[in-house]
């Protein structure tokens, strides 16, 4: 047994020498999201990614929320100048579709697991959601609510049906500005079964249902833009539960420490993950290939969830999630994948969303603006 | 005051213009200058050299600003009806469409011109591009392409099994070679071929360019024409060879076609297409429409053709009928469902909001700018930082201080709660909603209306005021009729500079405006950005540009340009 990982360990690193051989860039920049989330990026993997290779510079561009856009403007301007895109599932088709971001071959640019397992089996076909999109970590929507509500007696949210609980449950709530996640809650909560939800949403009166739910708290919601926007509300009683994205949740319970707890109930998956910009010259391509063999290995992978509770986005890497870098607490428990947590979630259909999208959109936004 | 031959003078002052003028009204004949040539001449030359350097003076900026501001805003707004994506990537479906009616699944014809444009457009990765361009007009044509381009290169298997079955001969590339290329373009590939192999190392040159043989267009119109694309793909995606690489099933299916469903007169000396010809009418094949249908039902959709078909153009209106309202469809123009309908409220809402805004900082920077112009000037100066703090500070922080002081449990709220104003239950919602957005935008452009109202204040004369007062004006009359009047063109400039600042303004609503309180700049934002929907975006942005110069030229005819005045 470990003779044979020796073998495979060794035999990873001829795949990888050639990449070594090859005329490699000496700058590269990666477009990631800032915060929290860049800071497990840079700890995790870049700074040991660069004390291998001290020639290399790192610029960050911190406008992943403009992923898309930014990739076409360059695209159409032919000046490509983004090197490493980090990009949101979704985000990634679109990308894919449209042709902007390269389409890889995943098992001969990704390092295999330690037992030797193909990288598309260790990610599995359920991270792989598109040819151009290398996933690292998985994350969740989910909802925390303040723990310090008198109006409550001292009961606390359970199921995601409290949240359109005005009775039992008052106080404003926050809820993000777009369809997603919140026409699946409401139907889920208007007595639809999980896996009809999307079957449901289809026709008119599926979304005119959803509406119709989400209308009973409407005038109680706070509607967010941004992933910070849910922690702050939060932090300053402006509203008593909200959804937000489990890593900002953790860190206004875990490290700021204030009175909140999660609501894993009915948590919506989503993935994140890189996606190689299309025309790339040579030597770019070569660097940008190799840290990515080595950022998205099954030890780097478990690493990153040092610094944030996002699931690592490898099978494999899972039993390696150890504590917290600064806070020492185990993370295991914090992660969205976590079974415990998982117990009741459910999986963004990233491509009926990619049809949907556009059409519902509109509806919301009339409904919204209404 | 002045006559008509005055009143330039009187302005400009003399210039070589004026010399001119003279020239021609005074002199009948020619005036000669010192050196000899006509006055006339040597006067133009002198205003032609003029010209050329002012021109050369401001040549830098103007350069500047056509290339960073005209070029790409001329550029944006041409997205606005540029629609080539359907027409270019269904190059014979648009044309096949043309004489369907609209009613029910086109026929199989059409399916088969789209089945070769899919083909084509997989390979060069374009279909799922046009998917998300369908998808904006009809809900499911993004999944609908995808799923398709990964299928369609399996029309005409069928076809291609049994050709090979008939005769093994089909299999080989250099049989279509054969059939298809040119003589010329043969020889030439052979040369370049013999080239390559006894060229040492790296060989560049690249295969000369694939070329059909004449007539055969005309004796297999659909097989030549899809198999040049195939050659030409071949090469240019491909890198590689026609000699080398068996044809596309789909090209079997054209041949197939061609053999079975026109008149065809082959040639006699070439027994292979003869055979093929006998044997097509007896193979079996399959429809391509129910190919397209099992692969999604979609397809048999009368909806998606429609749009299909609405959207051919080169060239489409659709992208204003939606910022407006409005679809496209194949049967004309008609209403958006009316819980689709937006953007009339959000054009309605932004005007509402801005005029609000500018009337809000008409009313708040009058006074600062009449006491900043009326103090003495170290005073003055003082206040007048305060009012460019603002400036200094970044926009975003500005923002979120208003979040901060306005929101329910926030600074204004907690005081008005331990006064007692009002009750803890009873907290104002001041901000995610209209009330915020024109507070907080109030406050970002009260400088835009201080400044201009205050430097033309600064040029009123006391003088006027007090000669008022002198000749028996009460205070608030002397203010009405004499000193109000002339500060009317700062107002003028004040109120341009703020409404059409706020009426493209984004951060702010988006930050503190909630649902009710965002503006169409969101929409816009939103579809450059998230949806990608740029042709939409930029026909919002088109009617945006279009709405501010009217309501310039508005303001030009009833209130008048001149009477603006920064100073």
């Amino acid at each position: 047994m470990k003779l044979k990982s020796l073998m495979l360990m060794s035999g990873a690193a001829i795949v990888a020498m050639p990449a070594l051989a090859q005329e490699m860039a000496d700058e590269m920049t990666i477009v990631s999201w800032g915060g929290a989330y860049q800071n497990s990026q840079l700890k995790a993997y870049v700074e040991p990614y660069q004390a291998m290779h001290p020639e290399l510079k790192v610029t960050w561009d911190e406008s992943s929320a403009e992923a898309v856009a930014g990739m076409r403007a360059q695209s159409e301007a032919n000046n490509i100048t983004w090197d490493l895109v980090d990009a949101t599932a979704a985000d990634s088709m679109r990308l894919c579709d449209e042709g902007l971001a390269m389409e890889v071959d995943h098992d001969e640019l990704l390092a295999p697991a330690p037992d030797g397992t193909p990288a598309s089996e260790d990610f599995g076909e359920e991270m792989l959601i598109s040819d151009c999109f290398i996933p690292q970590i998985a994350y969740s929507y989910t909802f925390g609510y303040r723990t310090d509500v008198d109006a409550w007696d001292g009961r606390t949210p359970d199921e995601i049906c409290d949240v359109f609980n005005l009775e039992e449950f008052p106080g404003k709530r926050s809820l993000e500005k777009r369809p997603h996640n919140n026409m699946e809650w409401a139907l889920i909560c208007d007595g639809v079964a999980m896996e009809d939800v999307y079957d449901t949403l289809e026709t008119e009166e599926g979304q005119d249902r959803a509406l119709a739910k989400l209308d009973t708290i409407k005038d109680q919601t706070v509607w967010w833009t941004s992933g910070a926007d849910t922690p702050q509300l939060l932090a300053d009683g402006e509203v008593v539960m909200g959804s937000s994205y489990n890593g900002r949740l953790f860190s206004v319970i875990e490290e700021q420490d204030q009175p909140v707890a999660m609501l894993w109930d009915a948590q919506s998956y989503d993935l994140d993950g890189w996606v190689i910009p299309e025309g790339l010259d040579e030597p770019t391509l070569n660097r940008v290939k190799d840290f990515l063999y080595f950022a998205t290995d099954t030890q780097r992978l478990a690493d990153q969830a040092a610094w944030i509770s996002y699931g690592p986005a490898r099978k494999s890497s899972a039993p390696l999630v150890g504590k917290h870098a600064e806070l020492g607490i185990e993370m295991a428990p914090h992660m969205p994948t976590n079974p415990d947590n998982a117990s009741n979630a459910f999986v963004q259909n990233y491509e009926w969303w990619a049809d949907y999208r556009d059409d519902l959109d509109s509806k919301f936004q009339a409904w919204l603006a209404q | 005051m002045t006559d008509a031959t005055q009143g330039p003078d009187a302005k400009t002052g003399v210039t070589p213009d004026t010399g001119l003028r003279i020239v021609e009204e005074e002199l009948a004949g020619p005036v000669l200058a010192a050196d000899g040539t006509p006055l006339r001449r040597s006067l133009n030359k002198a205003l032609r050299r003029q010209k050329l350097r002012a021109l050369a003076l401001i040549a830098p900026l103007l350069i500047f600003v056509l290339v960073t501001f005209i070029a790409p805003i001329a550029d944006m707004l041409f997205r606005s009806v540029e629609n080539q994506i359907v027409s270019e990537t269904l190059p014979r479906t648009v044309v096949a469409l043309r004489d369907w009616d609209g009613e029910g699944t086109p026929d199989e014809e059409v399916f088969r011109d789209l089945a070769r444009d899919l083909v084509i457009a997989a390979e060069l990765k374009n279909h799922t591009r046009l998917g998300s361009r369908l998808n904006y007009e009809t809900t499911g044509a993004s999944s609908l392409l995808r799923k398709t381009g990964r299928g369609v290169d399996d029309i005409g298997e069928e076809l291609t099994d049994q050709f090979i079955a008939l005769n093994p001969a089909w299999e080989e590339p250099a049989t279509w070679i054969a059939l298809m290329a040119d003589e010329g373009w043969i020889a030439d590939q052979a040369e370049w071929a013999a080239e390559k192999e006894a060229a040492q190392g790296p060989f560049t040159t690249r295969e000369p360019a694939f070329r059909l043989r004449d007539g055969v267009a005309e004796m297999l119109p659909r097989t030549a024409d899809i198999y040049a694309d195939f050659a030409r793909l071949i090469q240019t995606e491909d890198r590689d060879s026609p000699t080398e690489e068996e044809p596309w099933n789909i090209v079997y299916q054209a041949l197939w076609e061609d053999l079975t469903l026109g008149p065809v007169t082959l040639p006699e000396d070439e027994p292979l297409l003869a055979e093929a010809a006998v044997a097509a009418p007896t193979f079996d094949a399959l429809s391509v429409t129910d190919a397209f249908v099992d692969m999604d039902r979609d397809w048999a959709d009368p909806e998606l053709w429609g749009t299909i078909k609405a959207f051919s153009g080169k060239y489409t209106a659709g992208y204003f009928l939606a910022a407006a309202d409005f679809q496209l469809t194949a049967d004309g123009i008609a209403a958006q469902p009316e819980d689709r309908q937006i953007y009339g409220l959000l054009f309605g809402r932004t005007m509402f909001m801005s005029l609000t805004i500018m009337v809000s900082c008409i009313l708040l920077g009058y006074p600062i700018a009449f006491l900043l112009a009326n103090l003495p000037m170290r005073t003055a100066n003082i206040l007048l930082i305060l009012v460019l703090l603002p400036f200094w500070t970044s926009l975003l922080v500005r923002t979120s201080a208003w979040k901060v002081l306005l929101q329910q449990q926030g600074v204004i709220n907690d005081i008005l709660v331990w006064t007692g104003i009002v009750s803890n239950a009873g907290r104002l919602a001041l901000i995610n909603n209209q009330t915020g957005t024109i507070i907080a935008m109030t406050h970002i452009l009260l400088p835009f209306m201080i400044l201009p109202l205050y430097s033309v204040m600064k040029t009123i004369p006391p003088s006027y005021v007090r000669a008022a007062k002198s000749l028996g004006a009460t205070n608030f009359t002397a203010f009405r009729r004499v000193y109000f009047p002339q500060s009317v063109p700062g107002i003028g400039a004040g109120c341009i500079l703020v409404f059409i600042l706020s009426i493209g303004y984004y951060i702010t609503p988006e930050l503190v405006g909630g649902t009710t309180g965002t503006f169409i700049s969101n929409r816009i934002a939103y579809h450059i950005s998230s949806s990608l929907n740029w042709g939409l975006a930029a026909a919002l942005g088109t009617i945006l540009l279009v709405v501010v110069l009217v309501l310039y030229y508005l303001y030009d005819r009833i209130v008048g340009i001149d009477n603006v005045s920064l100073s």
